[in-house]
């Protein structure tokens, strides 16, 4: 069994930690490029959103590379995501390619369905080994959260261009190469000091803003258009409602560990503005808004793939918060156009916007 | 003389704006970037030298526009913003109190909400350029009517037929059909302007307040069927400043002024680099697997600038060697 499974940020640190520890084989799909999006635009359907034609993309590069069973999470409420699974799998049994899925996801009567998947996963590991491994792939997520938070601390103060990323680039390959639970202390240590070496100006002004929306297009990169490098390099320091540890205390284990994620805070502060559920992540996206706004944030922004649904009912909600707290919001929609121009351009006016009111604020 | 200059860069347009000490222009070049953006700002500048009396001295330049980052290194500009900006600021000094201003060029279409002067909103067409200006100018040529004609035709419209205003592709075939049907071109072009005013104030404006005074701007405010069209929507008056076309080039030029004011002296290379010779050309780094497009702009077959690169690798080396 050769595994593999979609790229989402820094995910790949993480599970492939998990799936070496149980033995398993992995084959990490390359980066999600233009050519992965060209694939699976091609093979997707029309109207599905990025999410998806990433997916099959980075199934079909890894697929190149040998692999032959995917893992992915599944269904999350009534979001198209869920069946994202299902689908990817048919067209990719339709295009010829041989491969299994194991897709993992909330059970529907028993825990037991989950943990027979983890079994065929985990062959013949007890599960005592199992829980080790899943802990030291939760460890690798703090961890790589930990370097990310620095970065985008330091991005905004740096002194010399780009070394920011340089160093992040660095510490997230130290954490990737710690190849067992003994090693990752002493990886952990000497990436956030490679972190703290990055020169910055501690006295420069910087703007605060929030990053809200869909969790797939917050964490990757690349289907975002590198909207936080982008906001760094404009002086601002980037806060984002969720991250990597968050995601998977949620989503895989179900909130076990209890103190990481905030979806439940989260919703709290949706009311009143959005009192119900209402798919994926829309209710969560209006309740980062407020507790952004009211910690005092210069603005926020929501991302999500164009055709959206939930993230769609969340933006037209926004406005009502930005007026009752005296903030202001920009929303981003993400598709195929990989050209950055666009989004720089209103990057910088929302910036000049939230500058000139600081200013005004500060001088009265 | 001495005073500003400021570059707009557009998608279908080029402008070029001279104003002097005391904030009057002095001059305004429009020229069609014809996808050529080096050659038209090197032909607006050799227009805008031979125009201007000799001995005036460019205290500052500020470019704007999609190809603002590309003029701003060849002609040495001191601020490089973004159109949004650029538009705020011209219109705050050309119309003192503006609360909203309305904007739609060649193919992105904008709305600003200001209040006491600053902006507080603002909103940019998204996925979808029905109602810009190509689409007009590919409706009148395709009527076979000079796009300097359409709005005073519009005028003579009787009863405006009506026409769907989502979507360039459904407006058309629209038009189509109700010509067909014998209906006159003035009510068709006039329903148009309805169409896409109804269209820009969905589809950008989403609700925002827009309180009087109301600027429109950019190329399409030239079109007086818009204007109206504007104007009964709002059931306000809506006023075209006199330099309405060329708003995000005075806009550049302003802020070219405040940035000079803070750094001192201009970096502007003079009227000269109309005659130098640039070039620019493109790269796929394979450094890592970003495989980032790096594109490079030499002047005289030196390299002056590159950009791309998500690492800094490249622009970071500009005048430095990389081995």
């Amino acid at each position: 069994m050769r595994v593999t499974f979609p790229h989402m940020g820094s995910l790949y640190i993480p599970l492939t930690a998990l799936l070496q520890t149980l033995g398993v084989e992995v084959v990490v799909p390359p980066p999600s490029s233009k050519r992965t999006l060209t694939l699976g635009s091609k093979y997707g359907p029309e109207f599905a959103c990025l999410p998806l034609k990433l997916n099959l993309g980075n199934f079909i590069e890894a697929s190149e590379l040998g692999a032959d069973t995917v893992v992915m999470a599944g269904g999350c409420g009534p979001c198209r995501f869920g069946y994202y699974a299902q689908i990817e799998q048919a067209i990719l049994k339709d295009l010829g390619y041989e491969l299994q899925f194991i897709v993992l996801e909330p059970p529907e009567r028993h825990i037991s369905e989950l943990l027979t998947k983890i079994r065929h996963i985990a062959g013949r590991s007890s599960w005592w080994q199992i829980v080790q491994a899943i802990r030291f792939g939760y460890r690798k997520a703090l961890a790589v959260d930990e370097i990310e938070r620095s970065a985008l601390f330091s991005r905004p103060r740096e002194k010399v261009p780009g070394s920011t990323d340089d160093a992040l680039r660095r510490a997230l390959e130290m954490i990737r190469n710690a190849a067992t639970p003994g090693e990752l202390p002493a990886a952990r240590e000497y990436a956030l000091a490679l972190m703290d070496e990055v020169a910055v100006d501690i006295n420069r002004p910087v703007l605060k803003v929030g990053v809200v929306g869909e969790i797939y297009t917050l964490l990757e990169p690349f289907a975002n258009l590198y909207l936080e490098r982008h906001l760094g390099k404009l002086g601002v320091e980037v806060d984002r409602s969720i991250y990597l540890s968050g995601w998977v205390n949620e989503h895989l284990f179900y909130g076990l560990a209890r103190g990481i994620g905030s979806g439940k805070k989260a919703r709290e502060a949706s009311s009143p503005y959005l009192r119900h559920f209402v798919g994926g992540h829309g209710q969560e996206t209006i309740g980062e808004a407020v507790l952004y706004a009211r910690r005092g944030y210069d603005g926020i922004i929501q991302v999500f793939p164009f055709t959206c649904m939930p993230e769609i009912v969340a933006e037209s909600i926004l406005p009502d918060i930005s007026k009752d707290y005296g903030t202001h919001s920009l929303t981003l929609i993400m598709d195929e156009n990989t050209g950055e121009a666009g989004m720089v351009t209103r990057l910088e006016a929302f910036t000049d916007l939230l500058a000139r009111k600081k200013e005004t604020k500060e001088a009265l | 003389m001495i005073g500003y200059l400021g570059i707009d860069v557009g998608s279908v347009s080029t402008n070029l704006v001279f104003f002097d000490d005391c904030g009057v222009i002095r001059k305004s070049i429009y020229l069609r970037t014809r996808g050529k953006p080096i050659d038209t700002v090197q032909k607006g500048l050799k227009e805008l030298g031979a125009n201007l009396p000799s001995g005036t001295k460019v205290r500052g330049v500020g470019t704007t526009g999609s190809g603002r980052h590309l003029t701003g290194v060849i002609v040495g500009a001191d601020a490089v913003k973004n159109e949004i900006t650029a538009h705020a600021v011209a219109s705050s000094l050309l119309v003192p109190g503006v609360q909203s201003i309305l904007e739609i060029g060649g193919q992105d279409s904008k709305i600003i909400i200001l209040r006491n002067g600053v902006v507080s909103d603002f909103a940019m067409n998204t996925v979808c350029a029905a109602g810009t200006g190509s689409f007009l100018d590919q409706q009148a040529g395709r009527l076979g009517i000079p796009i300097e004609k359409f709005g005073e035709l519009a005028l003579q419209a009787r009863s405006p037929v009506r026409i769907a205003g989502r979507c360039a592709v459904f407006a058309e075939s629209d038009m189509i059909h109700k010509q067909q049907m014998g209906c006159s071109l003035p009510d068709i072009l006039a329903g148009l302007c309805d169409a896409l005013v109804r269209n820009y104030l969905n589809n950008v404006g989403k609700g925002k307040e827009i309180l009087a005074p109301v600027v429109f701007q950019g190329g399409v405010a030239a079109n007086a069927g818009m204007v109206r069209a504007f104007e009964k929507a709002l059931d306000l008056k809506v006023q075209v400043p006199s330099y309405f076309d060329v708003m995000g080039a005075v806009g550049a030029a302003l802020l070219a002024r405040e940035a000079v004011a803070r750094k001192g002296a201009s970096s502007f290379k003079g009227f000269e680099v109309a005659d130098m010779d640039y070039q620019t050309g493109s790269f796929e780094c394979s450094g890592c697997p970003n495989l980032c497009e790096v594109v490079e702009v030499s002047e005289n077959d030196r390299v002056i600038a590159r950009w791309g690169d998500r690492c800094s690798k490249w622009s970071n080396a500009v005048g430095a060697k990389i081995s």
